[in-house]
């Protein structure tokens, strides 16, 4: 995969909105991403996330704003001539085609020559690993093999950007870790610009170098999965990545993770309690429980208690003490 | 009844009225054709050795095939654009566009055969201005010939080749295409390598349906054909009332009737019939 040329790949974003009549599906959008960097768009359905890789991709015009590629805009150049891979949802597979016709297809439609498109398709078929099912056609694969056609038809021209519409979304969930796995690994091995959109936060965390929260059309946080998930800087982003608590403090709303509150049967020794009250359910999950306790009458807490941890079994009903370190509430910038 | 339920799964004694009801007003009239076909006037192949006797019944039947052959091309190459537009359109001009084919759907083949002689006759709307713009000094022979013909069977068969492309294409999805040309591939080539060959089905569709029904077309030939394009249902209808050769007539109805069915087969040989009718592929 050397033909991805070194400066290819750096993509930038600016001041990019869309409007579908008077509804702005992407507003006001600035982005820059690296090269070889595997970007994640995350958000809830409705947030914009499709729009803009609709729009990164060439299928939707732009209403303001510029995409730029190495300082160039692209903005104008029809999605044909723009050579960005792209793996969409459903996958799109041509169904009249055997696997071998739909990697090839790029390499063909540029009239490349047959032993060259055969030389590429089968490289392309061991990075999926799909050597012994060049001849059937998409209907005769399984999901997560039709996933492996997708990828490897949109890496097969060495795109120097890869766009990924919720890849996974039609896969079960076992399979879908395991692909999981084999994507970040291809995006290691050829060092193509990944722009990921999915609605799935566990995919993002796993997957990502960087990811962009969108809500709403707008950006609300971009980060590494460490930095959003450590420091959110709103609820939105606390209580979409991951499960959190919300604290109203005298200097303003605090997050505190679930996993980062330590419980125990009140009246016990050990630091002075944050808060108290009583458990209302404990729901089991294996590695951990996931208990909520009543604190006021308003208020409630939940508490992530590793099941190994929980030497004292707690019981529903039971009054509680709660604490926490100081570094495992998060102040919030925004509401 | 119940030893009988035992041989028949009782599901037939529900169907059974309609199986009689085909049985006796289907079946049985093609069969007595088929009989007509080889016994009248005297039993034997002799109505079907003047296929290769009568030069009359040859160029007939020739007339018929080129006719239909070249009104399926038309209707069908027309007939692909209409549907390609109409997919593509607005929802709005989609309506639009449905409504203003089904009109001419639901209007009857006399009307709209009537309405052409109207429109191309010698003293017809076009020639008549044609000839007083100054553009032509004599009348452009659009009816009463072959061409005549073609122009009202290709303008009736329209909607016949419209709805079956117009259901295959409305069920492509567009994705496919997108993906198309994100590899790489130009609109002209996501057409041919891509778009054709996913409505391959609703052409194999809407061609048959345009050429089976075209082999019995009779009233729009002996209109607008002037009485110069005979074809063989108008020929059957003469056997039929004019000339009483029954004989003949249920040889040429037999003929077309095996015609179509070995078409059918040698469709069913490269694809399976029901997904043209719109049955499932799997």
């Amino acid at each position: 995969m050397s033909d991805v040329q070194p400066s290819d790949g750096n993509l930038n974003i600016r001041d990019l909105s869309k409007n579908f009549g008077n509804f702005r599906a992407v507003d006001t959008v600035n982005l820059a991403i690296k090269k070889g960097e595997f970007l994640t768009l995350l958000g809830p359905s409705g947030s914009g996330k499709t729009t803009l890789l609709m729009m990164i991709a060439g299928f939707l015009d732009i209403t303001s704003g510029d995409i730029e590629m190495n300082g160039k805009s692209i903005a104008d150049i029809p999605a044909e001539k723009r050579n960005f891979g792209m793996v969409f949802q459903g996958y799109a597979l041509f169904p009249h085609m055997t696997v071998r016709e739909n990697i090839g297809y790029a390499l063909s439609v540029r009239k490349r020559p047959a032993t060259e498109i055969r030389a590429r398709v089968d490289e392309m078929l061991e990075l999926v690993q799909l050597q012994d099912f060049a001849d059937r056609k998409p209907g005769q694969l399984s999901g997560g093999q039709q996933q492996r056609v997708a990828l490897a038809r949109a890496l097969s021209f060495a795109p120097p950007v890869l766009l990924l519409d919720e890849p996974l979304g039609a896969l079960d969930k076992k399979l879908r870790v395991e692909v999981q796995d084999q994507l970040k690994d291809i995006h290691d091995r050829i060092g193509t610009t990944f722009i990921y959109v999915t609605h799935d936060q566990e995919e993002a965390l796993s997957m990502s170098d960087r990811i962009v929260i969108m809500r709403d059309g707008r950006v609300e946080q971009v980060g590494t999965p460490l930095e959003l998930y450590e420091r959110p800087e709103s609820k939105f982003v606390a209580s979409f990545l991951g499960k959190s608590n919300f604290l109203d403090l005298s200097d303003g709303l605090h997050a505190l993770r679930p996993e980062k509150i330590d419980i125990r049967a009140a009246g016990t020794a050990g630091d002075p309690a944050r808060l108290s009250g009583k458990v209302r359910s404990i729901t089991y999950f294996g590695s951990m429980l996931r208990v909520i306790i009543d604190v006021g009458d308003t208020t409630e807490i939940e508490v992530d208690v590793d099941s190994w941890r929980n030497t004292a079994p707690l019981s529903e009903g039971q009054k509680v003490d709660l604490t926490w370190s100081d570094a495992a509430s998060v102040k919030l910038a925004r509401g | 009844m119940k030893t009988l339920r035992k041989y028949v799964k009782p599901g037939w004694f529900l169907v059974a009225p309609f199986l009689v009801i085909i049985a006796a007003f289907y079946l049985g009239p093609i069969l007595n054709i088929l009989w007509l076909s080889v016994t009248d006037p005297t039993p034997g192949f002799g109505n079907y050795r003047a296929l290769y006797e009568s030069d009359a019944l040859v160029r007939i039947i020739w007339t018929t095939v080129r006719v239909c052959i070249i009104t399926t091309l038309f209707s069908v190459l027309f007939g692909y654009v209409i549907a390609y537009a109409m997919v593509h359109a607005h929802e709005n001009k989609r309506n639009l566009m449905l409504g203003l084919l089904l009109v001419s759907f639901w209007i009857s083949i006399l009307v709209r055969t009537f309405s052409w002689l109207m429109l191309l006759g010698r003293n017809g709307l076009v020639n008549n201005t044609l000839e007083t713009v100054g553009i032509i000094s004599e009348p452009i022979a659009f009816m009463r010939n072959e061409l005549g013909v073609l122009i009202g069977m290709v303008h009736y068969m329209l909607p016949y080749a419209v709805l079956p492309l117009l259901v295959n294409m409305q069920t492509l999805d567009m994705r496919v295409m997108n993906a198309s040309r994100n590899l790489g591939a130009s609109g002209a080539q996501t057409f041919w390598h891509i778009y054709l060959p996913l409505t391959t089905p609703g052409l194999v569709a809407s061609t048959l349906l345009v050429f089976i029904l075209s082999l019995g077309f009779y009233v729009t030939p002996a209109v607008l054909g002037g009485g110069k394009v005979l074809m063989v249902a108008e020929y059957i209808y003469v056997q039929l009332l004019v000339t009483l050769q029954w004989g003949t007539a249920a040889m040429l109805a037999a003929l077309m009737l095996f015609g179509v069915l070995s078409l059918l087969y040698v469709m069913s040989r490269f694809m399976k019939v029901s997904t043209v009718f719109g049955g499932t592929s799997s």
